[in-house]
């Protein structure tokens, strides 16, 4: 298979009055073309700054790519021209945002949205956009789709919404689709019919997907691959097997930890990550979560760089295999 | 594909017909707001006067009549003539148009300039929007009669020019209102999905910005309107704005009140309260169209 999009050493700084807060410091990863990646970790981890880097997103000022390249097919993103960068947004490119609620426009009809981004890409007819949005509405499961084109956001319930706007980000078939959170404003019944939807479509459109989340359920269901994060940095990757049933990195299984599962007594505490996570401009040379880790040792004041604990499973820490260890001895 | 299959739409309002819906609206607005009505009814007046001058003027506006100087108010002359004889309520009533070609026209295209510019200021945001403001700053300092003088005596007097001058000191009050409003929407989620999109600038502020900034503009217009009226008064008072024999509310009030404001009163007070009247009917609808739009004071 053919790398769709490689990131590589990525670097997106804010400068901001009290310092600069490195959010995503260096990170490195490839989506496969019709691969769906997941992006873990806490809030403020970097994970949603990381996918706007992608589409050069980012508000700026304060935010800046500093350093690092994102070739998307071949071309570094980061080189194209206002123009050539707004032609791979919406049309190779789309983007399913966290809120439903507000990423539609409240005074434009939900046909108007949906035949826009036809119209500027694929330079399509009105009759044309609006045959293909009633079609697309049909397909995420929208019923009298000609209907409910005319029909502004606020007819919609969120669940709807976001059908609506994976619509949206499907219009123009694009290769790739960032979804940052697309379910956390959702209520839990809601959030599995749309990932299900989203996982279908993209199989059967066979495009990649990139799922910001913090849910590690969707992860463990919907993921090919998982990327870990941890202030600014990767910190474990490899299949959703790895991730789940084979961590090596103290954050992961601290995460894993602190998410109850069906196949726990239900009973057992469940064990939150202790402390809070690091301030961002404050971050000395050493890996970051070593005041929150209860394996680390001294040398943890030094980085650990992200090394290969198995095939295509890479964890960043100096003490994998204690952490591996502790977790056989736990189960 | 079962999830994907039918997500049922919820309750549906029942359809009633567009007039009965729109008739029911009035009475509400009505109701809701009695001083706005008659601020309504003031403005349809002054439309009607201004449409259908020809049919309800008695006289010529400029026609002179030296045979009838100074006429009090009387059945053949109801507001009585001026000192060239000419009818008062006449020109009143061509005065009307005057009046509200001026206000519109002003204040349509001052709003709606200072509507685009307060919108980018505000999308582009940072130094862009820094630079734009002060230069704003430095056309709110002068009050609007201020600078309206000041465009007139670059430009000369006539109607036209009269239009540019009150234009232009409203460009800066719209686009600081626009822009506070339009602050608020740049960071809502939907402006960041139209970027997501690859829509351009200039079709992110004119088609997904303008139209959930059109509330705050439209009270503005009809707050603008009123003032125009009132600037355009005065600008033809000072003798700067609309010419003689043009018949224009500021002149007649000018031409009346410094000679005949004891011998023949009814040549300033007529136009004075035409004056008076406009300038209240554009406010007080003004008022009662912002209550309209705004949602937290449409519950009371």
């Amino acid at each position: 298979m053919t790398k769709l999009l490689e990131i590589e050493s990525l670097q997106t700084h804010f400068f901001t009055s009290a310092g600069v807060v490195r959010a995503v410091d260096g990170i490195s990863y490839d989506v496969d073309e019709g691969e769906t990646i997941a992006i873990v970790g806490e809030s403020g981890c970097g994970k949603s700054v990381s996918a706007l880097s992608v589409l050069r997103l980012v508000a700026d000022p304060p935010g800046r790519v500093v350093g690092g390249s994102i070739r998307f097919k071949g071309r570094d993103l980061l080189q194209l021209s206002e123009e050539e960068i707004r032609d791979v947004r919406g049309k190779d490119i789309a983007m399913v945002f966290q809120e439903p609620m507000t990423s539609l426009n409240p005074v434009l009809t939900i046909g108007r949205q949906l035949t826009e981004t036809l119209q500027q890409h694929l330079h399509m007819s009105r009759e044309q956009a609006d045959a293909r949005a009633i079609e697309l509405l049909g397909l995420v499961g929208i019923a009298e789709p000609a209907r409910r084109l005319k029909q502004y956001p606020h007819h919609f319930s969120g669940g709807m919404r976001q059908r609506v706007m994976i619509a949206m980000a499907l219009c123009c078939n694009p290769k790739l689709i960032i979804a940052d959170e697309p379910t956390t404003a959702l209520d839990v019944t809601i959030q599995a019919q749309i990932l299900e939807l989203m996982k279908d479509l993209t199989r059967r459109f066979g495009v990649a997907l990139i799922v910001i989340t913090h849910n590690l359920g969707i992860v463990a269901r919907y993921a090919d691959r998982v990327n870990v994060m941890y202030a600014g940095k990767i910190i474990e990757s490899g299949t959703a097997q790895h991730i789940y049933h084979d961590p090596q990195h103290p954050y992961t299984l601290a995460l894993l930890r602190s998410v109850p599962r069906m196949d726990r007594p239900r009973q057992a505490r469940l064990d939150p990550v202790q402390g809070q996570p690091p301030d961002l401009t404050r971050l000395d040379g050493g890996c970051a979560f070593r005041p929150r880790c209860g394996f680390a040792v001294s040398r943890c004041a030094s980085l650990p760089p992200l090394d290969g604990v198995g095939a295509g499973h890479l964890a960043a820490c100096w003490e994998t295999e204690t952490v591996a260890g502790s977790l056989q001895r736990a189960s | 594909m079962t999830v994907a299959a039918d997500v049922r739409t919820e309750i549906e309002l029942p359809d009633r017909s567009e007039t009965a819906n729109w008739w029911s609206r009035v009475r509400q607005f009505v109701r809701r707001n009695p001083l706005g009505a008659a601020g309504a009814i003031v403005i349809i007046v002054m439309f009607i006067m201004a449409a259908l001058a020809d049919f309800i003027a008695p006289y010529n506006p400029v026609a002179n009549a030296f045979d009838r100087l100074h006429q009090p108010p009387s059945l053949e002359n109801w507001f009585g003539t001026d000192q060239f004889g000419r009818d008062v309520f006449s020109r009143i009533v061509y005065g009307a148009r005057t009046a509200l070609l001026v206000g519109f026209v002003s204040s349509f295209i001052g709003a709606s300039i200072g509507l685009v510019l307060g919108v980018g200021s505000a999308y582009f945001g940072g130094r862009t929007d820094l630079i734009f403001q002060r230069i704003l700053d430095v056309f709110m300092a002068f009050p609007l009669i201020i600078m309206a003088l000041a465009v007139i005596s670059i430009f000369g007097t006539g109607a036209q020019n009269v239009i540019i001058a009150i234009t232009i000191p409203f460009i800066p009050r719209c686009a600081r209102v626009v822009r506070s409003s339009a602050l608020a929407i740049r960071e809502m989620p939907y402006i960041d999905a139209a970027r997501a999109n690859g829509f351009s600038h200039s079709r992110i502020i004119l088609r997904h910005m303008v139209p959930n900034v059109m509330a705050p503009f439209l009270i503005m217009i009809t707050a603008f309107v009123g003032q125009a009226i009132l600037l355009e008064a005065s600008l033809s008072y000072l003798g700067l704005g609309v010419q003689e024999p043009t018949p224009a509310w500021g002149l007649m009030l000018q031409g009346g009140a410094e000679e005949y404001a004891e011998s023949a009163p009814w040549i300033a007070i007529f136009p004075g309260i035409a004056i008076s009247l406009a300038v209240f009917g554009f406010s007080l609808f003004g008022d009662a169209v912002r209550d309209e739009l705004d949602p937290k004071l449409r519950s009371q």
